[in-house]
């Protein structure tokens, strides 16, 4: 299943679920909502940390984290 | 009787503007402090609501929901859910970026079910009108039931229309957003009526977060844990279904009240700006020019008002001396307080420096970009992209640097990042490392254009460099901590610095640094001035006569008469002693009394040691490096009969000195932002242990 993680630049996708409970968490409260769009901005330097967008704002997460959130493509 | 001040918290995510807002409503009559337990900043003040109302305003951790994500957004649960506490509001403030309700609504929804009296304040409503975005505030009133004032945080507006609405009644929403499942609805109940509490979803924060509320005693904690056990309360899953359930109701309020969104269109030069500062060359290029800028300016600019200071306080204690009569209480007075006091005010120049930047690089959003840029690297090493300003800043002086780490969310990256600090070699190293460099490395040029003395300093600056990093990765794998790491960080658009809240950022960095930390810094100053100026009486009272008895042949000018004396004083003075003590210690090092007492003196702050040193051999004035070089150069060994500072002798003080705390004003800071003498105490003792094992061994193995 593909995720965040597996995103390339500029592409956008819903968000279909997490795999960690403990992030999911975290990740909802900052507008990581099943069913919502979510935009890969641009990466850090070394590929890691990212940038999206997501619930009308953007976000830095890094890629073990985005690895969590399941997508729909 | 005197009515109870009225208690107002401002609550909201960060970057909702809620510092500007706090400082609108309390201008400089602000509070700054720590809450109990814990180093997070807590920024009180008084507000004049109206004619009648004064208020205290207490400002918090901004979050973005009850459940914490870092140590100190525990404060927020904390006090929403006491409600016996010290800070339990009367009425909440809740701050929302109106350019992006949805996340700013969460913690909302929280206090509305908690049945908290909250005002909403719209902040930043006019870049949400630029966008093109317009809100139906009458019928958001009505959907929240609860007050909604729109403001502007940065210039004022509607300011005024808040503090008439916080002076009258604000009575709590009579909504419910989260309605807990059947099967623990029983045990809701039940905690709800055991703890007295006044809502439902209090009994379920309870539920949810025994841990965090400290206040709580630790059998009811045990209690709340067991019965959630025992009834099958999943705290992960609950805590999932309620942020949806949440986001449910404010996608359905925004749908409602939102008459026309704003088109993303205004973002497009932020992300222009992003394009060049997060460049994978020209990002990390712009970020060194900007921490070379600020190295720069608190290494070399605030060397001005230092000298100055430096300049007054030594006039000062010249002038009490003309002025006070004699006696051993108007000496501790114009040389040991007065000077003492000296020492606290010398680092205001460079901690108002580097929190302008400080505060600079936050209020832009430039920070958010710092982290973003450099967290792959020094995650690492076990720090943080935080960290970065922090290290950097050690090279001019660890007491801002260390002051700078409370910008770190992550306990242990920021208590590992304090840890480290002081080994970058900072300003007052320089002082110890000149003249000592001087002495002993010859002056060569290398292929004709690098100085050997310039190369060995650039030696000492990376040595400190590579022992802070090696020892970052040492703690990574020796503290262990629950809390996990999150990089999770909103990256806010750019905005231009609000320049009152800059000002405000730096006069309460140096108050709490003045006023907290001050108090160890004078306190340790006076007992080594005690240790210094005192010794057995009766040496120390016939001091003055005893060295003329000695020198009466030689006909001196009275001048370097009393140099010897200051000399011969020291030798005898408690520190003298210690030095002496200290002697078969620090003998495999090379050392000898004489450097003894400079180290124990230059425990003040490193760059005593050159003073010492100077009176000691009673060179007489400390300010003539070439003078105190003469001297050393022609000091003898009586042990060799060579020189006494050989090539040796001088790389051990020199490693020493790059390794070893000796700054009391570290360890007060550390204390402060650590929260006791634990981790002070242990990076003393690591340091030390470091310092005299690396001078050992370059002892042992050059001499």
């Amino acid at each position: 299943m593909k995720s965040v993680a597996d995103m390339t630049k500029g592409e956008t996708a819903i968000i279909s679920g997490f795999t960690d409970e403990e992030i999911s968490v975290k990740l909802l409260e900052m507008g990581f909502l099943p069913g919502t769009a979510v935009r890969f901005n641009f990466a850090a330097p070394f590929g890691d940390p990212i940038c999206v967008s997501v619930s009308g704002y953007d976000l830095s997460l890094r890629l073990e984290e985005a690895s969590t959130i399941s997508i729909l493509n | 009787m005197a009515a109870a001040k009225l208690k107002i918290a401002l609550a909201g995510k960060p970057n909702s503007g809620k510092s500007s807002l706090f400082n609108q409503l309390t201008g400089l009559n602000q509070k700054i402090g720590n809450f109990p337990g814990v180093t997070v900043d807590k920024r009180t003040g008084s507000c004049q609501l109206d004619d009648k109302t004064i208020a205290e305003i207490i400002d918090l951790p901004g979050t973005y929901s009850l459940y914490p994500r870092t140590l100190d957004e525990k404060v927020v649960a904390e006090v929403f859910t006491d409600q016996r506490g010290k800070f339990y509001p009367d009425k909440v403030v809740l701050v929302a970026d109106a350019t992006n309700l949805k996340n700013c609504l969460l913690l909302l929804t929280q206090l509305i079910d908690l049945r908290l009296p909250t005002v909403l304040a719209l902040n930043m409503v006019d870049l949400a009108a630029r966008s093109g975005q317009s809100i139906d505030l009458k019928k958001l009133e009505k959907k929240l039931d609860m007050p909604v004032v729109m403001i502007n945080a940065r210039n004022g507006t509607g300011i005024e229309n808040l503090k008439s609405i916080l002076a009258g009644p604000v009575k709590p929403s009579s909504r419910v957003v989260y309605q807990s499942d059947e099967e623990s609805r029983v045990l809701i109940g039940k905690i709800r009526t055991k703890f007295n509490l006044t809502s439902d979803y209090e009994a379920y924060q309870f539920l949810q977060q025994s841990d965090n509320l400290v206040f709580l005693p630790k059998h009811d904690r045990e209690f709340i844990r067991q019965s959630a056990k025992d009834n099958n309360f999943f705290a992960h899953k609950y805590q999932g279904a309620e942020t949806i359930m949440r986001y449910g109701f404010i996608q359905d309020l925004l749908n409602e009240v939102i008459m026309r969104s704003s088109d993303e269109g205004w973002k497009k030069v932020s992300h222009s700006i992003d394009r060049v500062l997060t460049h994978k060359v020209g990002g990390y290029i712009i970020f060194f020019v900007i921490l070379f800028l600020i190295f720069q300016s608190i290494f070399a600019w605030a060397q001005i008002p230092m000298d100055f200071i430096d300049s007054t306080f030594a006039h000062l204690t010249t002038r009490l001396d003309q002025v006070f009569p004699k006696g051993p209480f108007f000496e501790l007075i114009s040389h040991g307080i007065i000077p003492g006091i000296g020492g606290i005010v010398i680092f205001i120049p460079q901690i108002a420096i580097l929190f302008a930047f400080i505060s600079i690089l936050e209020e832009t959003g430039y920070m958010a970009r710092v982290v973003f840029l450099m967290d792959k690297i020094m995650r690492k090493f076990g720090l943080n992209g935080k960290s970065v300003v922090p290290l950097m800043s050690g090279w001019a002086c660890a007491i801002p640097a260390i002051m700078a780490t409370r910008t770190i969310d992550n306990w242990k990256d920021r208590l590992i990042t304090i840890f480290v600090t002081p080994l970058m070699s900072c300003s007052a190293r320089l002082p110890v490392y000149t003249i000592l460099v001087a002495l002993i490395i010859p002056d060569y040029k290398v292929l004709g254009f690098f100085s050997y003395q310039g190369l060995v300093l650039m030696g000492l600056y990376l040595l400190g460099f590579v022992a802070a990093i090696l020892s970052a990765l040492a703690m990574k794998f020796l503290i262990k901590v629950k809390e996990r790491s999150y990089l999770i960080m909103e990256l806010p658009t750019y905005k231009m610095p609000k320049w009152s809240n800059v000002g405000l950022q730096i006069i309460e960095k140096t108050k709490a640094f003045v006023f907290e930390a001050g108090k160890t810094i004078l306190a340790i100053s006076i007992i080594l001035y005690v240790l210094a100026s005192y010794g057995p009486a009766d040496v120390m009272s016939g001091a003055d006569q005893t060295v003329r008895s000695k020198t009466e042949g030689l006909k001196l000018p009275e001048s370097e008469i009393q140099g010897k004396v200051a000399s011969y004083k020291l030798e005898h003075s408690y520190a003298g002693e210690l030095g002496k003590i200290l002697e078969p210690v620090i003998k495999p090092l090379g050392y000898d009394w004489k450097i003894g007492i400079a180290l124990v003196t230059s425990f003040a702050a490193r760059e005593v040691f050159v003073g010492t040193i100077a009176t000691i051999y009673s060179i007489g004035s400390a300010d003539d490096e070439s003078t105190i070089k003469q001297k050393l150069k022609t000091e003898i060994n009586p042990e060799t009969g060579g020189p006494r500072y050989t090539l040796p002798v001088g790389l051990s003080l020199l490693v020493f000195y790059t390794f070893a705390m000796q700054c009391m004003s570290t360890l007060a800071i550390v204390k402060r932002e650590t929260k006791g003498w634990k981790w002070p105490l242990i990076q003393l003792g690591y340091m030390t242990a470091l310092a005299y094992l690396s001078a050992f061994a370059v002892y042992q193995l050059l001499n």
